[in-house]
């Protein structure tokens, strides 16, 4: 069942990034004033907002963690899974964004208040990803990333209000200008949906995966003793142990 | 509790004026800070007064957090940090007293590199703006002992936690590092009234904020051992 499911969650999700090249690159017109490079809007906007989900999954899934009615280490697995996942797109969104900005702002980055809320944000969960990789015990290591990821969670909002003071005191934004962004075109709002729900389908069906290989390396984790037992006492000829038997 | 916080700051206090481990490496890191700092941005070119603000906060957050991990590495060493679960002391009082020792110990660094500042990079204060650089001090380092007590409890088990503190602390520190360079730059170009006093008010934030998380937070991330 599950695996008819997740089979089926993959194809949806290759059939609507499809979808998102074919419109994306063959159907929506050229943008009047940013030419071909607002395309590149096409795969960057999915991928910011994708961003965001994750850290609110992983911060979701460290909360019904840290409650102890919902403890189980399938939501450490969750939120680990989706902050690496939100790494990654978040690096897509800044690398996207890089190279659209070079055309059309004629900068690679600019001092904007969104651009360095974005780029702490990759590094508070490269922190978080850094710290899980200490060694501990699972479920030592599971409350300390879920107090982790909370704690950077609450800093997100004080960075970005700290920004936005920062820059708005100093200049006025002129890159995210509205005039920039003209009225957008029917087949431009098509393909720019049918992105995010791509990437939606792509973020989740990856989520998955990954979830699933956690448990499975868990498994194997807590198998590997009783497997390295039981060959050395064949080795030795001796026979298996009754509970390593029933296993 | 507030008696159990100054127990533990006082111990953590004591710990560092007999062993003074933290000052032989702290002080000497921040004083060649501000000389690296100096020769990178050419004293004769007449920069240093004004980014010295930048520099300023740069410096005690990169020294502060030898002080912090010093301050980890005290509850680590010998399961002290097992002894202070034993004692059956509130953790939040722990999480406070640990966090105002660090504050203290962040203070006297301070106050060394900004007069190290002022005469090496030629920056002054007028006596009427100098309430505006105590009550940043102030806040400031309310902010970053709280939040560098939260992250060396959550960075505490890894031998190697020295680095992996950086990589947590140093992004959460961004607001307390932005504020604190506009409001010195506020006073330090005879402007403290006309600069913006709300950065004061994000830094009071930010200490209430990782003050309120740690003292909730400390107790399970110590039971973990």
């Amino acid at each position: 069942m599950t695996t008819t499911l997740r089979r089926t969650l993959t194809s949806v999700t290759v059939a609507a990034l499809a979808a998102l090249t074919i419109l994306a690159l063959g159907v929506a017109p050229p943008d009047r004033v940013q030419g071909d490079a607002q395309r590149l809007m096409y795969l960057h906007v999915p991928a910011a907002w994708i961003a965001y989900v994750a850290y609110g999954v992983t911060s979701l899934a460290s909360v019904l963690y840290l409650v102890p009615r919902t403890r189980h280490l399938r939501w450490d697995r969750v939120a680990a899974a989706s902050a690496e996942l939100g790494v990654l797109f978040t690096a897509m969104t800044i690398a996207l964004g890089s190279l659209w900005g070079r055309p059309v702002w004629g900068v690679w980055w600019a001092w904007d208040a969104r651009l360095v809320t974005t780029a702490v944000l990759l590094f508070l969960y490269a922190g978080y990803l850094a710290l899980r990789r200490v060694p501990a015990g699972a479920d030592a290591r599971a409350k300390r990333s879920a107090i982790a990821a909370l704690v950077a969670f609450v800093d997100v909002p004080v960075v970005h209000l700290s920004v936005v003071w920062w820059r708005t005191l100093h200049q006025q934004p002129t890159v995210l200008n509205p005039e920039l962004n003209p009225q957008i075109h029917g087949v431009m709002a098509v393909t720019l949906l049918v992105g995010v729900v791509a990437f939606t389908l792509l973020y989740a069906s990856l989520l998955w995966s990954r979830c699933r290989l956690a448990a499975v390396e868990a498994d194997a984790a807590h198998d590997t003793l009783a497997v390295a037992v039981a060959r050395r006492r064949a080795a030795a000829g001796l026979p298996p142990l009754a509970e390593a038997g029933a296993r | 509790m507030l008696a159990q916080a100054l127990v533990i700051a006082g111990k953590d206090l004591e710990i560092e004026w007999r062993s003074r481990a933290t000052a032989v490496r702290v002080v000497p890191f921040a004083g060649v800070l501000v000389l690296l700092f100096a020769i990178a941005l050419d004293p004769d070119r007449g920069v240093l007064p004004r980014v010295a603000p930048g520099l300023f906060w740069l410096a005690v957050v990169l020294a502060g957090l030898l002080a912090i991990g010093r301050a980890v590495a005290v509850e680590r060493d010998n399961d002290a940090g097992a002894g202070l679960v034993a004692s059956g002391l509130d953790p939040a009082a722990m999480f406070l007293g640990k966090a105002a020792a660090i504050a203290v110990e962040l203070l006297a660094l301070e106050a060394l590199v900004a007069a190290a500042m002022a005469a090496l990079y030629d920056v002054g204060v007028a006596a009427t703006d100098a309430w505006l650089l105590v009550a940043t001090s102030a806040l400031a380092t309310a902010g970053i002992a709280a939040a560098g007590t939260l992250y060396g409890a959550v960075a505490g088990g890894d031998r190697s936690h020295d680095s992996l503190l950086a990589v947590l602390l140093l992004p959460v520190l961004l607001p307390v590092v932005l504020a604190g360079t506009r409001l010195f730059e506020a006073a330090t170009q005879g402007d403290a009234a006309g600069g913006d006093i709300a950065w004061l008010g994000l830094l009071a934030v930010f200490a209430a904020l990782y003050g309120g998380v740690g003292a909730l937070a400390f107790g399970p991330l110590l039971e973990e051992g």
